[in-house]
């Protein structure tokens, strides 16, 4: 299990678009991954489960890999939110 | 019902929840603002006419404080009698806060002691006794046990099927068939479910607000209540069955009879599970509404697989019999 804690840096928050591109970069890899706030803790391969999260300019968010290519899958999502979704 | 912040239930809350007719609370604030912060932390009522006759053992100050027509009228008396030093010893305990009924309100005085305490007076409508029925199923409704799944829930024919299994397998198109077919959308993608009365697990939608949509891959994502109209989703559903889809694994050995049943825990609750292998060519919506059909005959007490054997035991034992009366040499 290899976690890491992200903060939403785009000033939209996370609506389809880029819950579309979590789910692309997390569908790449084999490892089960989920993303957490608060106490919801949802898959991060599922569109619906990201946008309902309603995770908002400067939300904290956990995300959380397990499997075998599992240190990898956090790095790319990591890097995703970093990147501010390719927003603003 | 979702709660803006799972971890603390506030007096705020309360007020904001979004009930129906036979549900609505009727909630105002008329004093106390300052305290509409405080925290909810007891699903359970109390009427304060011991506390405010002076005696304070065992009272249960977590608890809302229902004030009606008698703790009115005796909080009137003290006015009168300007007893007032009471509602300041009642406001030292941090009370949620105070809820008077029947539309009553207190004094100026009952408002000012609840000003320097913090604690927020609401009033409602209705009658103390029909509002603790209400607020109390409201509250233990809230403080349930309640867990999130990853998967779409389905009504149909009448029973709640909650379809799990990984990203990919199918779930969401299988719902859409079934929604296709006349049965109803509840959630998909994201259930909620609250354990209710220790026994009964309901399922709904995490959101109001994106509920109701499903994402299917090729489409995007869709809105359910606008293509196929309002039969075909429902707000909440009791989980009775769980269908499991996965991926065909060659390996593994699926249950060909049916006698023996799995059950999967939810909350502690134990849920029928039924296990569906999915590859292409099998109509797996097919087999879901067969299976809601199935437990529904099972509720009603005639178990398919089992009556099946219980007719071949009874068959293969009247062959044996007439073996034993018609061609005994053959039978020995």
């Amino acid at each position: 299990m290899t976690e890491a804690i992200v903060t939403i840096s785009n000033r939209a928050g996370i609506h389809a678009r880029p819950a579309a591109l979590i789910v692309q970069t997390a569908s790449k890899f084999a490892s089960k991954i989920w993303l957490e706030k608060d106490s919801d803790k949802i898959n991060a391969k599922s569109i619906m489960g990201i946008i309902t999260l309603g995770a908002s300019f400067g939300t904290r968010i956990r995300i959380m890999s397990e499997g075998a290519d599992e240190a990898g899958a956090t790095a790319a999502l990591q890097a995703l939110f970093d990147s501010k979704f390719e927003e603003d | 019902m979702p709660t803006p912040d799972a971890t603390r239930f506030t007096v705020l809350d309360l007020l904001d929840l979004n009930l129906n007719e036979q549900n609505a609370l009727n909630l105002r604030c008329i004093g106390g603002r300052k305290g509409l912060s405080r925290e909810i932390t007891v699903p359970d009522l109390n009427r304060p006419g011991l506390a405010l006759s002076g005696f304070y053992e065992s009272f249960a100050w977590q608890r809302l404080q229902i004030f009606g027509r008698g703790e009115n009228a005796y909080l009137k008396m003290l006015a009168e009698s300007s007893n007032v030093e009471i509602y300041d010893k009642l406001f030292s305990y941090p009370i949620p806060c105070c809820i008077f009924t029947h539309n009553l309100a207190p004094s100026k005085e009952f408002f000012d002691a609840a000003e320097r305490g913090d604690c927020p007076i609401l009033q409602t409508d209705l009658s103390s006794s029909e509002f603790s029925s209400r607020v109390l199923r409201v509250l233990l409704d809230i403080f349930a046990p309640q867990t999130t799944i990853h998967g779409v829930l389905v009504e149909v024919y009448g029973i709640g099927i909650l379809l799990t299994g990984d990203s990919g397998v199918g779930k969401s198109e299988t719902a859409l068939e079934l929604i296709e077919r006349g049965h109803r959308l509840v959630a998909d993608d994201v259930v909620d479910i609250r354990c209710v009365n220790g026994s009964v697990l309901m399922g709904q939608g995490a959101n109001k607000v994106i509920g109701h949509h499903m994402e299917i891959r090729g489409l995007g994502i869709i809105n359910i209540t606008h293509l196929f109209g309002v039969g075909a989703i429902r707000d909440k559903k009791q989980i009775q069955l769980v269908c499991g889809l996965e991926e065909w694994d060659a390996n593994k050995v699926y249950d060909r009879i049916g006698t023996e049943e799995m059950t999967t825990e939810i909350l502690g609750v134990h849920i029928p599970k039924l296990e569906i292998p999915v590859k292409p060519g099998r109509n797996i919506p097919i087999i879901i509404e067969t299976a809601a059909m199935n437990e529904r005959l099972k509720k009603m007490g005639y178990h398919s697989a089992k009556e099946f054997n219980q007719n071949v035991l009874r068959w293969l034992e009247s062959e044996n019999a007439r073996a034993l009366y018609f061609n005994r040499d053959d039978f020995l």
